[in-house]
């Protein structure tokens, strides 16, 4: 199965590159954008019979290593 | 003393902390390959700068992975001294031996220059040299230096007297002006609860002689020395 991990810098923590990417898209014209956040994207294919044993397992990853809590929150989402 | 100083794929600095061990202090040093267990008889661990495994995932993410770091928690665990320097402190940060994370600079900029840091704290292995709140002229080079922490963790630290130096300005003064990279509390190094585990951003090893700009990071390893002689004495 193929599970999809979204992690991104907590609401609390400032992002430092978000903000560049953000500066760089009003430079470019687009001045309506009001905020950027920069994150990391996985894609994890995992042997698995059911989605919801799937998911337990990518969560723990995300927690013990895709993601660091102390900074960085995650979402985890498998794919049907 | 022997000074034991891990190298991983992608540090850059290890040879430095080992030329300041042994050639400038006149100490033992050995160079422990991230793929070894033995600690080969270190009094002190020294974790260098550079960008183990590539800074890939996170800084220092994948460098607690490495099998020398069990040994060295081992070691740390004992009361051992270990140093983390730059990148060595992201390791240890990864590894769970210190509180709190790395976020890039805040101006984004890679700072890369001779800065000054306040002492805070001289009853760790690595400032028990050192005078209390003495300024100490020492090189940094990081992209990711911005330290965080939570605000429980933040104020943990600094009730356990654990934020061991600050960015200040050659005064000593510790002010938003002297921060050089958005670190909460003007932080650039910390030490664990038991003090032994110290990390900092701050390269010593590159300023231990005059003809290097500073030789103020000498102390910092000299302090390791005094330490272990009053623990054996």
């Amino acid at each position: 199965m193929r599970a999809r991990v979204y992690v991104t810098l907590k609401p609390s923590v400032f992002d430092p590159q978000g903000r560049v990417v953000a500066d760089a898209l009003v430079t470019l014209g687009y001045d309506d954008v009001q905020d950027v956040r920069q994150g990391k994207f996985f894609e994890v294919e995992i042997a698995a019979t059911d989605a919801a044993s799937a998911k337990t397992r990518v969560t723990e990853m995300a927690d013990k290593l895709l993601a660091n809590p102390v900074i960085e929150s995650y979402r985890v989402e498998v794919l049907p | 003393m022997k000074f034991s100083v891990v190298v991983f794929p992608g540090s850059n600095s290890d040879y430095d902390a080992f030329y300041a061990a042994s050639s400038v202090l006149g100490e033992d040093a050995a160079l422990l390959w991230h793929k070894d267990t033995d600690l080969q008889g270190a009094d002190v661990v020294i974790l260098p700068g550079g960008f183990a495994h590539g800074d890939y995932l996170r800084t220092g993410a994948i460098a607690r992975f490495s099998p020398i770091m069990a040994s060295v928690k081992a070691f740390a665990d004992r009361g051992g001294p270990v140093l983390g320097i730059c990148n060595g402190f992201q390791v240890l940060l990864e590894a769970g031996m210190l509180p709190g994370a790395m976020v890039r600079n805040d101006r984004i900029k890679f700072v890369s220059r001779l800065v000054p840091v306040r002492v805070e704290q001289t009853d760790t292995p690595f400032t028990v040299a050192c005078a209390s709140k003495q300024v100490l002229h020492m090189p940094v080079a990081h992209g990711e230096g911005n330290y965080y922490a939570d605000p429980e963790t933040l104020a943990a630290l600094e009730v356990n007297r654990q934020v061991v130096f600050r960015y200040a300005d050659a005064a000593g003064e510790v002010s938003p002006a002297s921060n050089i990279n958005g670190s909460l509390n003007n932080i650039a190094g910390i030490c664990n609860r038991q003090r032994n585990v110290v990390g900092l951003m701050p390269h010593p090893e590159r300023a231990t002689e005059a003809q290097l700009g500073s030789a103020d990071g000498r102390v910092i390893l000299a302090s390791a020395v005094k330490a272990l002689a009053s623990l054996s004495r």
